[in-house]
């Protein structure tokens, strides 16, 4: 079976489309979820491929589902935190020859594709339609609704996997380099690291606006307390600290004004859902969370990296995307899970959505109030990439979670959980979900 | 401080021939009288790959916004951390980007809005890379 990327019919990416056809028709049913690590241990039961595995199993267990029963899988392929295999560095053949192999021996450590998987998981004996979604859980949620609800599938597996190799982020390859191609030079030169184009924006939104970065700090605290209370997560699981306002103050800079805690700390993890019709949800062991629409910004900026302007004219069209094809306005929304990874850029999802009335220029102030899952106004109450590491995924589950009621100790209190959004991952492109605890 | 030397490729050969002259050239799609950088294949707008030429620039703009770079991923920077990197609007068409680390700008201290010259340095390997000097 050879398995294609999903092509841009599949995401819901211009406005005016009304509601969304499947809207109520497709529920998740099923979450799973790896183990987190700070990085790989090269061992074949930590690889990502294991990791993968573990977590189709898991998000089947978790759904009642068996695994003659599932017909589709979604996958994302790329993997990487931002390292790739080392040029020259030797293949961990022991762990590749540990799973049944395809013709790329980085299959199953930094990569993934869909044949490996079905290789190494002889139980998935009826999957009959596969795809590719690009980089991020977002879209594969996206082509795996848009494929139930077109019935090319009507019991599917999403996976999102993340490997994370020894050294540090980003400094292999080109960028350890004495000369570079002369075509990323244009862009790569001066030496920026990742969060560099979100400060930039964040510089200009605090000049605008007459905010500063000290008035991030609220959020960081309960960014971080939210994720401690999620035991699938990184800093749970290893490092159970809290977050205070003076360890955030005076964190070293990495871009300035993005700070070390502004960035998502990159983990490995792995990652799945099981998506089934609205149908055949009601026979399934788990309360069915629906879905009303699935939303895709693909917005290119100008030139070099976006401006202000542009961000905030894109996170407002997204915004009338997501609202649109649900069905529901801003005052619907229960709670909110927008993408956080870097925290500086979550402000400009909310003041996009229009969040509890909040306009473009208001959200640090909003941060000022309470916005801790006890309170009417929950702001990322999964605690996102900030509270849990880099998975661009706790937010979707944390959303199915808390509309089945069983987010635990992260639970909202000060809301009844109905109806919410999460998605990500750039303000000004990525793929959007809207999640309810019933189908109207 | 030394950039990364540039080995041109065929795609992003005049930009750095031009360089190496001492001229600024920017992508400009002559169908639809519009500047684009970095360059593509073809036009954002109309889509043609014919109409693309490369159009010289005045060589001035203005400093629209900066960060500090105190973590960077490339190498042979890393030793002049943390250093300022500005994004430039040129002139020509203030919706068209570059960047620049501001030589002789002292860190953190970038005034934005303020007018800029282009001037050219000499990389790692010899290739002159387009670079902006305050002027007022």
């Amino acid at each position: 079976m050879t398995t294609q990327h999903a092509p841009d019919s599949m995401y819901r990416s211009t406005e005016g489309l009304g509601i969304w056809e499947h809207r109520g028709k497709v529920a998740a049913v099923g979450i799973g979820h790896s183990p987190t690590a700070r990085r790989w241990d090269e061992t074949p039961e930590t690889s990502m491929g294991a990791w993968s595995i573990l977590a189709l199993r898991r998000a089947m267990e978790d759904a009642g589902v068996s695994p003659d029963q599932v017909d589709g899988l979604v996958v994302v392929p790329e993997t990487t935190t931002g390292a790739n295999w080392p040029e020259g560095k030797a293949l961990p053949m022991d762990v590749v020859n540990a799973f049944n192999t395809t013709s790329d021996p980085l299959d199953g450590v930094a990569q993934l594709s869909t044949e490996w998987l079905l290789k190494n998981m002889p139980e998935l004996t009826n999957v009959k339609f596969t795809m590719y979604a690009p980089v991020c859980m977002s879209a594969a949620l996206a082509v795996a609704a848009q494929a139930v609800g077109d019935g090319l599938t009507h019991t599917c597996l999403v996976l999102k996997s993340w490997h994370n190799l020894e050294g540090r982020y980003y400094q292999g390859g080109a960028n350890a380099e004495d000369a570079i191609p002369g075509t990323p030079a244009i862009r790569n030169l001066w030496g920026a690291p990742a969060s560099y184009g979100t400060a930039l924006q964040f510089a200009e939104y605090c000049r605008k606006y007459g905010k500063t970065h000290d008035m991030m700090a609220p959020f960081m605290e309960n960014s971080r307390r939210n994720g401690l209370m999620f035991p699938e997560g990184y800093w749970a699981q290893h490092r159970p600290e809290r977050l205070t306002e003076e360890d955030y103050l005076v964190a070293r800079w990495i871009a300035k004004p993005a700070s070390l805690y502004d960035n998502d700390i990159p983990i490995m993890v792995s990652g799945a859902y099981l998506f089934t019709t609205a149908e055949r949800a009601q026979s399934m062991k788990r309360k069915p969370v629906y879905i009303l629409n699935h939303a895709t910004s693909t917005t290119q900026p100008r030139s070099l990296t976006p401006t202000l302007d542009e961000v905030e004219e894109d996170t407002a069209r997204t915004a009338r995307k997501i609202y649109e094809g649900a069905g529901i306005t801003a005052k619907d929304l229960s709670f909110e899970n927008m993408y956080d990874g870097f925290s500086l850029f979550h402000q400009f999802h909310l003041e996009g959505l229009g969040y509890r009335g909040i306009k473009f220029g208001e959200a640090l102030d909003f941060y000022q109030t309470d916005i801790s899952i006890e309170g009417p106004n929950p702001v990322s109450p999964s605690g996102g990439n900030i509270g849990s590491g880099r998975s661009r995924f706790w937010m979707h589950t944390d959303c199915i979670q808390q509309l089945q009621g069983r987010a635990g100790d992260r639970q909202v209190t000060g809301v009844k959980p109905e109806i919410a959004v999460s998605g990500g991952p750039m303000p000004t492109g990525g793929s959007f979900t809207v999640w309810s605890a019933t189908p109207d | 401080m030394v950039k990364q030397g540039v080995l041109p490729d065929e795609f992003s050969k005049p930009f750095w021939d031009a360089a190496n002259d001492e001229r600024l050239v920017i992508q400009n799609c002559k169908a639809c009288d519009r500047l684009q950088h970095p360059p593509l294949p073809a036009c954002r707008r109309c889509g043609s790959e014919d109409s693309l030429e490369w159009k010289e620039m005045s060589g001035r703009g203005t400093i629209y916004n900066h960060g500090v770079v105190y973590d960077c991923p490339v190498r042979l920077l890393q030793d002049d951390q943390p250093f300022n990197v500005a994004v430039i609007m040129l002139d020509d068409d203030p919706g068209i980007q570059m960047f620049s680390h501001l030589p002789g700008a002292p860190v953190d201290d970038v005034p934005a809005g303020a007018s800029v010259e282009v001037i050219f340095e000499a990389s790692a390997n010899g290739q002159k890379v387009p670079e902006w000097r305050v002027t007022g």
